[in-house]
């Protein structure tokens, strides 16, 4: 067994401890320039605690794994995490009885090791420490630039192993900075990691939108002066223009199977909402009203559009079938709601609502029509929902600069998303990736 | 070291193409975009799955100077897209200078002030943007040689959140091509 150096292990246990206290007060409030990347606030009902061991091998490799899961599983709200002060591989057997005193439930073991070619030998275990069980696990070889993607992926696996639910650990999310008069399109990992530009622009950016495949993003630029939708396969860099007609091109939405977009073009007057074909072709016109229609999104199983409406006096939420017909409305409180998000099951629509002048993340549940406010920041905007239904992110102001947030649906446990310099905005979470 | 060289390619070839996007009624394919560069044949380690290839896109230059000693900004109250009295004259020397040719063009960007959703918010510059139009129509003045188009919030004229700084930002500026 490796000594892990002390002063690592120090860190670790400073950070616990903040994590810990800040749970117990309810609130962290780390400064911005903290070392500590997840500030987790909240306690939620049931968080199952799970013993983290450092991996053998890891005090030596360019990314800390056994740390970047603890941080993706309590990001979940549905875990407490326990980082052990030592290493213990893939191989060593816990002692289950020492164990259950401690009152974890899990236990995550392993290794990493460089390999002759410069790749990673990455391999864990899962224990189930009430039943005394071996869940199981995996090895990859990975080259080094796939690290953080093979930590969330162990992130996964063990998410599922313990909550029968699919992780989203390993899946992107899309958002949009202005630092210095530039605007920049980044596609990170849902921990705000790991960040790649895919677009930089000297003119603004807004409204990304993954496709269902995660492969391309659609989204609106201004640099041709005016907003025009783009789609751009994210890791090749090849874009298109989806949508140019005169005058005003936004709001892109992709339906459920991948072959339209929904958009919002103003070229018959006003702003309306259109479907167009993903490659691209002529536009079918979906709402025929004189005021502003726009923010389309799409029902689940691709059936009706939400979108926000002021033909009745001011903006509302509304819901129609896609192939065209009559409006109904959704929203019936205050006289300001926008930016609809619909859950992947259907059941919660997100939206913002202005409430006494502030701009504030709300999510009703639609069969009960009841709703309710779950942040205590603002003002917030464009909420999107993870693939699994379980958090939502979005973005708000913290100590007077935008940040993202992602928060359970529920509004107990929130999490800060790691983000670059200047001004954040404009997330949305990306699909489950096929492997 | 891959990434930066394709970056450095993309960024060359799209000073190349630096002609604004095309206007067209049915959309085609961006040219520019299809030509992108592949990746380096001779990559050294193996690339990892996770890359993402990045654009810098260029800012546009504008040709046309427009009337001198004429205001190119309308402003606008809160809540209303009505061209005030004020501005009357100002709307009607723009019309005068594009009707002098048939070939002028401008581009009417409607914006608002910083509160609100960000679509939203374009949708209401474009109604800003439209009554400008429209207005111009009244005058004479060709749609052919007018596009309405918005920001909306995103490009404020003044930083803050005070009411004169709302004020600066709920406009119509009229930019000539």
């Amino acid at each position: 067994m490796i000594n892990p150096p002390l002063s690592d292990r120090f860190f670790s246990l400073i950070s616990k401890l903040l994590t810990l206290a800040g749970l117990l007060l309810g609130l962290v409030a780390l400064p911005s320039w903290a070392q500590f990347r997840v500030e987790v606030s909240g306690v939620g009902l049931t968080q199952m605690p799970i013993a983290i061991a450092v991996m053998r091998g890891e005090e030596n490799a360019p990314q800390k794994i056994s740390t970047i899961v603890q941080a993706d599983l309590e990001r979940s709200g549905q875990f407490r995490g326990n980082a052990l002060m030592l290493a213990m591989d893939e191989l060593t057997r816990p002692d289950f009885s020492v164990f259950k005193q401690k009152g974890d439930e899990a236990l995550l073991t392993g290794s990493i090791t460089k390999l002759a070619d410069g790749r990673y030998d990455v391999r864990f275990r899962l224990w189930d420490l009430v039943r005394g069980q071996d869940l199981g696990g995996q090895s990859y070889a990975t080259p080094v630039g796939d690290l953080r993607m093979i930590a969330h992926r162990i992130s996964d696996f063990i998410y599922e192993k313990l909550t029968g639910e699919r992780g989203v650990f390993s899946t992107r999310i899309a958002y949009v900075t202005k630092l210095g008069g530039r605007f920049s399109l980044w596609v990170a990992d849902a921990d705000g990691e790991n960040a790649q530009a895919a677009l930089t622009s000297p003119e603004p950016i807004i409204s990304p939108n993954w496709s269902p495949s995660g492969h391309e993003l659609a989204y609106v630029s201004f640099e041709a002066r005016k907003p025009v939708v783009y789609v751009h396969d994210v890791a090749s860099g090849k874009r298109r223009v989806a949508a140019n007609f005169k005058g005003n091109n936004s709001s892109p939405a992709w339906s459920p199977d991948g072959r339209s977009l929904a958009v919002t073009l103003s070229r018959d007057g006003g702003s309306q909402i259109y479907l167009i074909p993903a490659q691209g072709g002529e536009p079918r016109r979906l709402t025929q009203s004189a005021s502003i229609d726009t923010e389309p999104v799409f029902y689940p199983d691709g059936s009706a559009l939400y979108f926000v409406s002021d033909r009745g006096g001011s903006p509302q939420i509304y819901r129609m079938p896609t192939m065209g017909g009559p409006a109904q409305r959704v929203t019936f409180a205050g006289n300001y709601n926008i930016s609809p998000a619909i859950s992947p099951d259907g059941r919660w629509m997100a939206y913002i609502a202005r409430i006494n002048g502030q701009f504030k993340l709300q999510v009703m549940d639609l069969r009960a029509e009841t709703n309710q406010s779950i942040t205590d920041t603002g003002p917030d905007e464009r909420p999107s929902f993870s693939p699994n239904g379980r958090l939502i992110v979005y973005s708000t102001q913290l100590q007077g600069r935008e940040a993202l947030m992602t928060s359970t649906v529920d509004g107990r446990i929130k999490a800060r998303l790691a983000g670059q310099n200047g001004d954040i905005r404009e997330p949305h979470w990306g699909p489950f990736l096929k492997h | 070291m891959n990434k930066t060289l394709l970056t450095l390619a993309l960024a060359a070839l799209l000073a190349a193409c630096s002609s604004p996007v095309k206007l067209n009624e049915v959309p085609v394919e961006d040219k520019a975009a299809t030509q992108v560069a592949a990746p380096p044949a001779d990559a050294p380690a193996p690339q990892a799955r996770s890359a993402v290839a990045s654009i810098d896109a260029r800012p546009l230059a504008s040709v046309d100077a427009g009337p001198v000693g004429v205001l190119k900004v309308i402003y606008f109250d809160y809540d209303s897209f009505a061209i005030k009295p004020e501005f009357q004259a100002v709307v009607e020397k723009h019309a005068a200078y594009i009707k002098q040719d048939n070939k002028r063009r401008i581009a009417v960007e409607g914006h608002t002030d910083e509160r609100g959703g960000r679509e939203y918010n374009l949708a209401l510059g474009q109604k800003r943007s439209e009554a400008v139009r429209k207005a111009l129509n009244l005058l004479g003045v060709s749609d052919a040689q007018i596009e309405a188009v918005s920001f909306g919030k995103e490009k404020p004229a003044a930083a803050g959140s005070s009411e004169e700084a709302f004020a600066k930002n709920r406009r119509a500026e009229i930019a000539y091509k």
